[in-house]
């Protein structure tokens, strides 16, 4: 067996599962009476990443800052505007549904509330089998022991199968998501605000059993959520999204503690810890979140940046490498004069 | 402020009883935060709606006292205890959208409360509402005085809640979960507001919230509730450094942090009884890795550690 160091190792040679390169989806505004299109939320606007074989990539940021929009997007649920998608080398952006299909058994998502997600008339076996119905060709005993044996891989009890989603709490609902996602073994999972809606206590254990999962099932993740604490137990790397832009890219350790970007910093800052004899020093961050339908010229962060200069208002910053895997989108790194 | 014995239920129709907030104690005083800690379902927003008197039916407040400068609310009239709404205690909520009326302006809702409270003409209300909007952070006051909630923000709109809640210099303003539904950067904006009216009014605050770390950064004084009871108080220092109450301790190692490296969270088996059949005995045994058989015998008194640390548990009863 492979320490965990030799694993992280091992990761970070390994290929990625999951590329997407100048990624956009815009939304149209519809106005006035013929409903013509007076504008674009720009909800994803030029994002460029890639998750490696095996990792947990946390997206973080605030509301609105299209972290959902991108998940959505990377699993073709919603059409991109522009960009590339690809998924285990091959380009998915254009692939029609038929196309898609055997794709799709590979990608699953995770939400953030358990019972908008879950259909209430379905007991808790017809939930998790439905996706083996459509995507596999078990027989019903095959598909009555995966599903047993799903429940278990998720801590409930083989009971449970004929009972209902209003019958749980929030957190065994999320359990349920899961072993439906997992039904049909997916490679890649996203989690999107998975854990938000759940207590502490609640929240910690589908926590740990994520982590149990991807150890098990070799899985990805990209788990998206607006709570730092969370995304930095849970991820290997981490990229900040603001106003439908990935500002900052790195690996855990580089983003928590020596964040580069004014956003990063701010937003780090800005967390209450529970150790009551630390010595915080918030940055205050003046005003509110632009509207992502008219976001600011240049850099969209500079209306509420404490380090913007004239250049941050006509020239948009790009995405550089700071090196070990590094990377930042602000003027302040990208010509050392 | 003063909480005594405090006791809300609802009687559910299939003769249950759900002893939703069940012998709370309660004391805030003049320019101090006091915070209550739970998980949902702990009865957090009860004990606040109670102080309110916000309990419709089936829920009644069937025991207890709360006195404010001297007074016991809870013997007092609708109409008396409609005043003491306006003017001695304001409350905060989680969603500012649903405590706004959605078709007034800003303006026209911070001027009511202080033409009807404070007993203000049309031109003093107007000028004084103007006053608080600039207090709260609206650098283009005038404007906003127009503005209707849904041209606000959400951090926008609790600055407006706040400055309705201290328009008539509250002596209590009870904050429930005030910054759940913001964004971390808008959060701190919100607190410190909140802080700095506190000082400014010399008011006691109440701050309802599931956020350790929003406790730990703001509060003096803790008490954690669990299950309708308090189950530990103590200054905020003592609680995150020397919790007693198992649950306490629980929620603390379940809690990832931004500072450290943790492998494996703690979790607190189970989940959190409804309050309607709660285990006999301490209502915290099903789920504590420590109870012992007289756990799920009797449910522990709050017992004084020392004059500012008490805790509900049989394992700090012993001599
Ligand atoms: N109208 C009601 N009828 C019956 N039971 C109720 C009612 N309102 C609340 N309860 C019960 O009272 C208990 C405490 O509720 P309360 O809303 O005070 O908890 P809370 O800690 O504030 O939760 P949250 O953080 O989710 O708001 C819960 O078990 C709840 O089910
Ligand atoms: S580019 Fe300018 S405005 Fe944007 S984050 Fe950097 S310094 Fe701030
Ligand atoms: S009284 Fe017993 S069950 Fe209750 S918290 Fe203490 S040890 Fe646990
Ligand atoms: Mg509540």
């Amino acid at each position: 067996m492979a320490t965990v160091e030799e694993k992280k190792m091992t990761q970070t040679e390994q290929e990625s599962i999951v590329k997407v390169e100048n990624l956009k989806k815009y939304f149209p505004i519809k106005g006035g009476i013929l409903k013509r299109t007076i504008g674009h939320v720009k909800a994803v606007d030029g994002v460029t990443f890639d998750i490696k074989q095996g990792e947990t990539l946390g997206i973080v940021g605030e509301s609105g800052s299209g972290k959902s929009t991108l998940g959505r997007v990377i699993l073709k649920l919603l059409d991109s505007t522009e960009g590339n998608i690809f998924f285990e080398d091959q380009d998915i952006t254009k692939l029609n549904n038929k196309k898609m299909r055997p794709i799709r058994r590979d990608m699953q998502i995770v939400f953030q509330d358990p019972f908008a997600s879950l259909n209430t008339k379905m007991s808790i076996e017809q939930l998790i089998e439905e996706p083996l119905l459509i995507q596999t060709d078990l027989s019903k005993d095959e598909r009555k022991e995966k599903v047993n044996s799903l429940l278990k891989v998720v801590g409930l009890r083989p009971s449970d199968r004929l009972k209902y989603p209003h019958e749980f709490s929030g957190g065994q609902r999320q359990r349920i998501s899961i072993a439906r996602a997992l039904a049909i073994n997916p490679k890649f999972v996203i989690a999107d605000e998975a854990v938000s809606a759940l207590d502490v206590s609640i929240q910690a254990q589908v926590l740990n059993l994520m982590a149990d999962l991807q150890e098990e099932f070799g899985l990805t993740y990209l788990f998206i959520s607006h709570d730092l604490s969370v995304v930095k137990h849970i991820s290997d790397r981490v990229g900040v999204m603001y106003l439908g832009r990935l500002v900052e890219i790195a690996p855990k350790k580089a983003i928590y503690e020596e964040p580069l970007h004014p956003y990063t910093q701010a937003l780090l800052s800005s967390i209450p810890d529970t150790d009551v004899d630390r010595e915080r020093e918030v940055i205050k961050l003046e005003g509110d979140l632009p509207s992502p339908s008219n976001p600011p010229s240049g850099c969209a962060f500079r209306t509420r940046c404490p380090m913007a200069h004239e250049r941050c208002a006509v020239e948009r910053p790009e995405l550089i490498h700071k090196g070990d895997g590094h990377y930042v989108a602000c003027h302040l790194y990208d010509d050392e004069a | 402020m003063d909480v005594k014995d405090l006791k809300t239920y609802f009687y559910l129709d299939d003769q249950k009883v759900a002893r939703a907030v069940d012998d709370v104690d309660l004391t805030v005083n003049a320019g101090e935060t006091v915070a209550l800690v739970g998980e949902s379902g702990s009865g957090k927003s009860i004990t606040s709606l109670s102080i309110m008197q916000l309990i419709n039916k089936p829920g009644k407040i069937v025991d207890g006292t709360i006195s404010l400068l001297g007074q016991n609310l809870l013997n007092l009239s609708d109409k008396q205890m409609t005043k003491v709404r306006g003017n001695d205690v304001a409350m905060i909520f989680q969603e500012p959208m649903t405590a706004l009326n959605p078709v007034y302006t800003i303006g026209n809702q911070i001027s009511e409360v202080l033409r009807k409270h404070k007993k203000m003409n049309k031109k003093q209300a107007r000028r004084r509402a103007i006053e608080l909007l600039k207090m709260v952070g609206f650098p283009r006051a005038e404007d906003t005085f127009d503005e209707y909630p849904h041209q606000l923000s959400g951090g926008m709109r609790q600055r407006a809640m706040i400055a309705i809640a201290i328009s008539c210099e509250p002596k209590l303003l009870i904050a429930d979960e005030p910054t759940t539904a913001l964004d971390v950067t808008i959060q701190a904006q919100i607190i410190d507001l909140m802080n700095e009216m506190k000082e400014k009014l010399d008011m006691a605050l109440l701050l309802i919230t599931h956020d350790l770390g929003v406790v730990a950064e703001y509060a003096d004084r803790v008490l954690v509730m669990y299950g309708g009871q308090i189950v530990e108080e103590a200054p905020k220092k003592r609680l995150f450094k020397e919790s007693k109450h198992p649950y306490t301790s629980g929620l603390m190692e379940s809690l990832p942090s931004i500072y450290k490296e943790e492998e494996r969270l703690g979790t607190i088996r189970g989940t959190v009884p409804p309050a309607h059949s709660f285990p006999k005995g301490c209502r915290f045994s099903s789920r504590c890795p420590h109870a012992m058989d007289q756990c799920f015998e009797s449910n522990p008194d709050l017992i004084q550690l020392d004059h500012e640390h008490s805790v509900r548990c049989y394992l700090y009863t012993d001599e």
